[in-house]
């Protein structure tokens, strides 16, 4: 669809947007908090407008596997790859082939700038969770582009 | 789970909407970061023309329409773009004598869709991200445009209406052989 290219291009510019206007000083984290502040405030409404007419969730199980299938598919356009869990409040979710680095790199190239590119989804899911009550901390990993955990 | 998709949600909307969004919470951002709302519109510009420069290739892949033989045609090719990146059909009006500058009427903006503006920014452009778009974008295919609000919805107008002006023609930024 042609309106995925459009977002695509407008997370970019979030991307860029959000480095370059963090003052030097502060760059410890080269701009990724606000980043991930853009992606939990857009996630906390989105997920809003997406469970409007679900009926509401038995337990946190539940949720996560909402997270992965319905949130996962509205953003991304695909259901998430694998879900480990601990079982005790911890999940791992895979993408193998995650939306916004899927056209950065298929290797080790550029892989030092993949954080800045999944920190508004981690903010997104952070966002969705808290609106459906559950503080979380969400992080992500990406040793080899396009997969994200 | 239980419940296969049973809400007639289709996907085109919600991508819209989170595109919608994601715009908003952007565009609360850079409030929160600049202090002017002048600044704020700058900014958005900057990105939006950013955008445009990469989304023109898109179009042109998409598409695949040639060079524009007059301004009136670009037109056109800007409406055929809003329908397929925002889905929403602008209307061209107001042509000047010249047929150098025109208007694009957008009824519902799906930008705005769920927007209320403050008294307190009112000086605020909120959708001039299109403007940068536009500009970038044409800028690509050797046309230098002025691209400015005119009406917004937010602010109390019936219509959003884009003003669009031809300014000049960029020659010698024609690669070489390519006419």
């Amino acid at each position: 669809m042609a309106d995925d290219v459009l977002l695509d291009f407008f997370h970019m510019e979030i991307v860029a947007y959000s480095i370059q206007s963090t003052r030097k000083e502060e760059r410890v984290d080269y701009g990724i908090s606000k980043l991930e502040y853009i992606g939990f405030t857009t996630g906390f409404r989105f997920v809003e407008r997406l469970t409007r007419d679900l009926p509401r969730f038995k337990e946190e199980l539940d949720i996560v596997k909402f997270i992965c299938k319905d949130y996962w598919m509205a953003i991304c356009k695909k259901q998430i790859d694998s879900l480990l869990t601990n079982y005790e409040g911890m999940y791992v979710l895979q993408d193998n082939n995650f939306r916004f680095l899927s056209q950065l790199s298929s290797g080790r190239q550029y892989l030092e700038l993949a954080p800045k590119f999944v920190a508004f989804m981690c903010g997104m899911i952070r966002g969705a969770l808290t609106n459906l009550g559950i503080m979380a901390v969400v992080t992500a990993e990406t040793s080899s582009l396009p997969a994200c955990k | 789970m239980s419940k296969q998709n049973v809400r007639g949600t289709d996907p085109k909307k919600v991508s819209t909407e989170l595109f919608t969004l994601t715009y908003g919470s952007l565009v609360a951002q850079l409030i929160k970061d600049y202090e002017n709302n002048e600044d704020v519109n700058k900014q958005l510009d900057k990105m939006g023309y950013n955008i445009g420069v990469r989304l023109i290739e898109d179009f042109l892949a998409r598409s695949g329409s040639g060079r524009c033989q007059d301004f009136r045609e670009t037109a056109d090719k800007i409406q055929l773009a809003f329908r397929m990146f925002l889905g929403i059909n602008p209307s061209v009006t107001n042509w000047s004598p010249a047929w150098d500058e025109f208007s694009l009427i957008i009824d519902n903006n799906p930008l705005t869709e769920f927007v209320e503006l403050p008294d307190t920014h009112y000086a605020l452009k909120y959708c001039n991200m299109l403007c940068g778009v536009i500009r970038g974008a044409l800028e690509m295919v050797q046309m230098e445009v002025a691209v400015r609000f005119v009406q917004d919805q937010l602010r109390g107008d019936n219509t959003t209406e884009l003003r669009i002006k031809f300014i000049r023609r960029l020659e010698d930024a024609i690669p070489a052989g390519e006419d």
